[in-house]
């Protein structure tokens, strides 16, 4: 009765569902391409370096991550550029 | 015409792979189908107490692919229906007493006798699966509603398009109405729509299954229970008929109970 309450009057709240099926997604998505977090977390290490040799970038702004969209799985960057290097 | 050969399986152990082969012989039976259940979970033997058939066995799945019994010797009629047989597992052997080919030639025999063979699946992706999948035509993947069980099924369900099994059907079980509602557990439409197969059915969690185990008497012959209920539908579905899912909503009878504190 009282978890029927607190079901009634939380709505607003995270529920837990929503963050399975988040984490669940997330794992999915590695899963099914075979590469590990701790991968792409090097590969972006890499990334930057090869990118800061031509650009002055952002790193703490720098987001990578796997994105799945119907059968295919897309590798999505942002990286935010603060200069253009002068050679 | 050869039967349908289905192969049951989860890749996480504890899902009810067993439960829904015995329910689901059983309901085929119950349509009057002859059906053939092999346990191929050699070593960790587990259909014939479902059924509660575990005092019949003489020879297994094992002698038989050995040849030391006749296919017909080794297969337990059922106590309640006459077209239900149970091939089972040999307890003292391992996964690797049988092969894929022999499964594959085991199976080729007896879907030429019998309308439905129903394949349960040991748990994991090691050759105790790749055998049990051997010799099947269709897949039905069971899983639960959550985030380590989906995970794996999703897992089998990529293995198994892989050994060509293309198009395997979702059951989820033990399924419960009260926390998908509070938002306490993933719903139907993100299962599916992560694992993006088809759906076959949905059985809720009933505390009767553990009952029905300790007896050896399939759920699905009490009619009065919801998940005997589910599996009857799936039955239904199986032969072919288009059955709605299962509503899941509660009746008025249960929100009274759950409200007087009763449930």
């Amino acid at each position: 009765m009282i978890e029927l309450m607190k079901g009634m009057f939380n709505k607003d709240e995270l529920q837990s569902k929503d963050l399975a099926k988040e984490r669940l997604r997330l794992v999915l998505v590695h899963d099914r391409i075979g590469v590990s977090p701790e991968v792409i977390e090097d590969m972006k290490e890499e990334l930057i370096e090869v990118i800061s040799k031509y650009l002055e970038i952002d790193e703490s702004g720098l987001e990578m991550e796997l994105d799945r969209q119907e059968n295919s799985v897309a590798l999505v960057a942002n990286i935010p550029v603060k200069h253009l290097k002068k050679r | 015409m050869d039967g349908k050969v289905y192969v049951v399986t989860s890749g996480k152990g504890g899902v009810g792979k067993t439960t829904t082969v015995a329910n689901l012989g059983t309901g085929l039976a119950k349509f009057g189908k002859k059906v053939a259940l092999i346990d191929a979970d050699i070593g960790l033997r587990n259909l014939d107490v479902v059924l509660g058939l575990e005092n019949r066995i003489v020879y297994d799945i094992v002698d038989v692919v050995e040849k030391k019994c006749r296919q017909e010797q080794a297969l337990i009629k059922d106590k309640r229906y006459s077209s239900l047989y149970l091939l089972p597992a040999a307890q003292t052997r391992d996964k690797t007493a049988v092969s894929p080919k022999q499964m594959g030639e085991l199976i080729a025999q007896l879907k030429k006798e019998f309308d439905y063979v129903i394949i349960d699946s040991p748990a994991g992706i090691e050759q105790g699966f790749k055998n049990a999948i051997a010799g099947a035509d269709e897949a039905i993947v069971v899983t639960t509603p959550e985030v380590s069980a989906v995970r794996d099924a999703d897992r089998i369900v990529g293995m198994l398009e892989a050994e060509g099994l293309s198009d395997p059907e979702l059951i989820i079980n033990r399924v419960r109405i009260d926390m998908m509602r509070r938002g306490n557990m993933m719903n139907i439409e993100d299962m599916v729509e992560i694992l993006a197969i088809q759906l076959l059915g949905i059985v809720p969690e009933d505390e009767r299954i553990v009952v029905s185990t300790n007896t050896g008497e399939p759920i699905i012959l009490t009619e009065s229970a919801q998940a005997g209920q589910a599996f009857w539908n799936i039955t239904k579905r199986l032969e072919g008929e288009d059955v709605p899912l299962m509503s899941l909503e509660e009746g008025v009878v249960d929100r009274l109970k759950r409200f007087v504190g009763l449930k």
